[in-house]
């Protein structure tokens, strides 16, 4: 086997002792990473340990997290989606304008998740059906949907959300276990069972480290990648849902650069930006990781803009740092 | 193949035509000269920015941290100019350029020394960058009154009846034409993408050119940083917030390949031209601004499709080729 891996492709690691490689996996480090900022935030702030400050913390990441789980599907099967955000801003806005039309709850619900599956099979039907790049594709929607916002509000912005509307964002569904966490923590084990337990996972993977060798094995890539751009899509729709009903208003700038965060929050988590690895475990613990850090630094007032120089910091480094290590020991 | 390439460019600068002669109905003074040169000085920075991604894009990777890049050289450009306002001009300029190469070589050691995909590598200097602009700042604004007059001046004076700006948009491309098809970097900038393994065993060395690619995409943010900073005559941390998405958009209509190797000088500058002509088109033919948005992209998943189409033909052509030898 290593004889393989020196000429050829390199081997996964998990084919290592199963302990060891448990032990250094990126999920443990991310464990580490997200321990060791929990400490130093109850250290540095006295406000931080208090059950509902836990419970504001989670509303830093739950929705980003949400778009990041199908988004990790998505880059693992060799594709992305720039467009998340935009597609918040038309579904928040089709909501605002429904709205206007006296829609009530169970309606904006519908017409925001509907219009982000419908902007996702756009993002998909561009990609399968043309054979276009994600990337550029993804581009240009991100700005067609975001501009359809624009269009339809110009500076204006839609507000009057009734109380059963905003429940979904604001809403606990126990003590300090908001509506929005419980929300997160059911599609986190359900994009687990379908990542990590189902065909359909592997077929993901398939894809990602070789879709010519998945098509060829009788895998469906067009259908399922069409459909994981559809699952992108509706859980952005979602996401758009919460975060209007947290708002209680709707800009046409709203969820602006969420995109970059929510891959932030994937590739930190360890999932291959070339497609073909990763975990939904760690994509939870890098948004995990995220909401601590943000909210960490905002109990110390440190301004959002100073907060994006660790995030993006976090991200550089938490990539580098592997590289480096493997480099220095190939060395000694 | 290159038939096919000057028959996109054709076809961009017939839309862009298009797009002139159909506003010139409603409004007859939009075709004069005088309005179509400010148009060009308008678009310049983005031609500019534009050709220092193409280079990046040409290997296959992508600069998502120019604009961040632009809006911290820039910060600092003028606030060394608000601090020391006797420092001359053209220095601040020649700063500009090494500060901006600096940052893009920054992109480039982390792509070619720890191999980190360059998506995630400007994705992460793309929010420090930005960050840093805040943190040396303060968060202040830098404004018209703190800056030297002869900051503001400089690429606002005329020669040869075209402003100065317009002029250092000329030369850029000029240069970045005889890099791209006079020099042996060039060549390997357009080797890369098209067969990153054939270029190895041609005797390029991929990690390195990627980050000259990176470094020259750096220097050309740098500079912008000075032109966007005097043009606009405000430095904050918000300037050219989201731009980076503007200068591949240039690309991609410019008929640049997102997947490398496939991308020409005047197309890129087309691809600028053609997103310029649109915006200074909208306000005049009373479409509001907030159209601007969703036209420009429209125009990407336009370019794309054809793009998409003009590659695959050139794979057809290819294999006639080999069937006829």
């Amino acid at each position: 086997m290593t004889d393989i891996s020196s000429t050829g492709r390199q081997l996964p690691d998990r084919l290592d002792n199963p302990l060891r490689s448990a032990v250094l996996s990126w999920e443990s480090l991310l464990v580490l990473v997200a321990v060791a900022i929990f400490i130093a935030n109850s250290f540095a702030s006295p406000y931080f340990l208090n059950a509902w400050s836990l419970s504001d913390l989670t509303f830093n990441f739950t929705e980003k997290a949400l778009i990041a789980l199908a988004m990790a599907l998505l880059i693992i099967s060799g594709e992305i989606d720039l467009s998340v955000a935009a597609i918040i801003s038309l579904a928040s806005t089709l909501m605002g304008l429904a709205l206007q039309y006296g829609a009530d709850t169970p309606v904006l619900v519908a017409i925001g998740v509907g219009a982000g599956l419908l902007c996702g099979a756009f993002n998909g039907l561009l990609v399968t059906r043309l054979k276009l790049p994600s990337i550029v594709v993804t581009i240009g929607t991100m700005s067609l949907f975001r501009g359809i916002s624009f269009i339809i509000l110009g500076d204006q912005s839609f507000k009057g959300y009734p109380p059963s509307f905003a429940w979904f964002g604001q809403g606990y569904v126990f003590w300090v276990i908001s509506f929005e966490l419980v929300l997160f923590a059911f599609f986190a084990v359900l994009y687990w069972v379908l990542l990590h337990r189902t065909n359909f996972g592997r077929r993901v993977f398939a894809i990602g480290n070789n879709d010519v060798a998945a098509q060829f094995s009788g895998v469906r890539v067009d259908q399922i990648k069409f459909i994981l751009f559809c699952l992108t899509g509706l859980m952005s729709g979602i996401a758009a849902v919460l975060l209007t009903a947290r708002l209680g208003s709707t800009r046409p700038s709203i969820a602006e650069g969420w995109e970059l965060e929510a891959i932030t929050m994937v590739v930190l988590g360890g999932v291959s930006i070339l497609g073909g690895a990763g975990s939904i475990i760690g994509v939870v613990l890098a948004a995990l990781i995220m909401g601590l850090v943000t909210f960490g630094l905002g109990l110390l007032n440190v301004p959002g803009i100073v907060m994006s120089i660790f995030i993006g910091g976090l991200l550089i480094v938490v990539i580098a740092l592997p590289i480096l290590f493997r480099m220095w020991r190939q060395r000694a | 193949m290159k038939n096919l390439i000057k028959q996109r460019e054709t076809w961009l600068a017939l839309a862009i035509l298009l797009v002139i002669v159909l506003v010139t109905l409603r409004f007859s003074r939009f075709s004069q000269p005088a309005n179509l040169l400010t148009i060009f000085n308008d678009t310049s920075i983005l031609m500019m920015l534009a050709l220092g991604q193409m280079a990046v894009i040409l290997t296959r990777s992508i600069d998502l941290s120019m604009a961040s890049n632009l809006a911290l050289t820039g910060m600092i450009v003028a606030m060394l100019n608000a601090a020391f306002p006797g420092v001359p001009i053209p220095l601040l300029l020649g700063l500009s350029v090494v500060i901006g190469a600096g940052l893009g070589a920054f992109n480039g050691v982390l792509v070619w020394k720890l191999n980190i995909p360059p998506i995630v590598v400007t994705l992460g200097t793309l929010t420090i960058f930005r960050g840093l602009v805040f943190v040396i700042s303060g968060g202040a604004w830098v404004n018209a009154a703190q800056m030297s007059p002869d900051f503001i001046a400089l690429q606002r004076g005329v020669f040869l009846g075209l402003p100065v700006l317009s002029w250092f948009a000329i030369v850029v491309a000029a240069l970045f034409y005889v890099l791209m098809t006079r020099t042996p970097l060039g060549r390997s900038l357009y080797a890369i993408g098209v067969n990153p393994t054939a270029s190895v065993y041609t005797g390029i060395d991929v990690g390195k050119t990627k980050f000259y690619a990176f470094v020259i995409a750096g220097a050309v943010a740098g500079l912008c940083g000075y032109l966007w900073i005097s043009r606009y005559v405000i430095a904050s941390t918000e300037v050219a917030g989201g731009y980076e998405l503007t200068i591949i958009a240039a690309c991609v209509i410019g008929g640049v390949s997102i997947a490398g190797g496939i991308g020409s000088v005047a197309g890129v500058l087309l691809g600028a031209l053609f997103l310029g002509v649109i915006n200074n088109a909208l306000p005049v033919i009373n479409i509001s601004p907030f159209w601007q948005m969703a036209i420009s992209g429209s125009a990407i998943l336009l370019a794309v499709v054809l793009n998409a189409r003009g590659e695959a033909s050139k794979g057809r052509i290819i294999l006639k080729k080999a069937e006829a030898a």
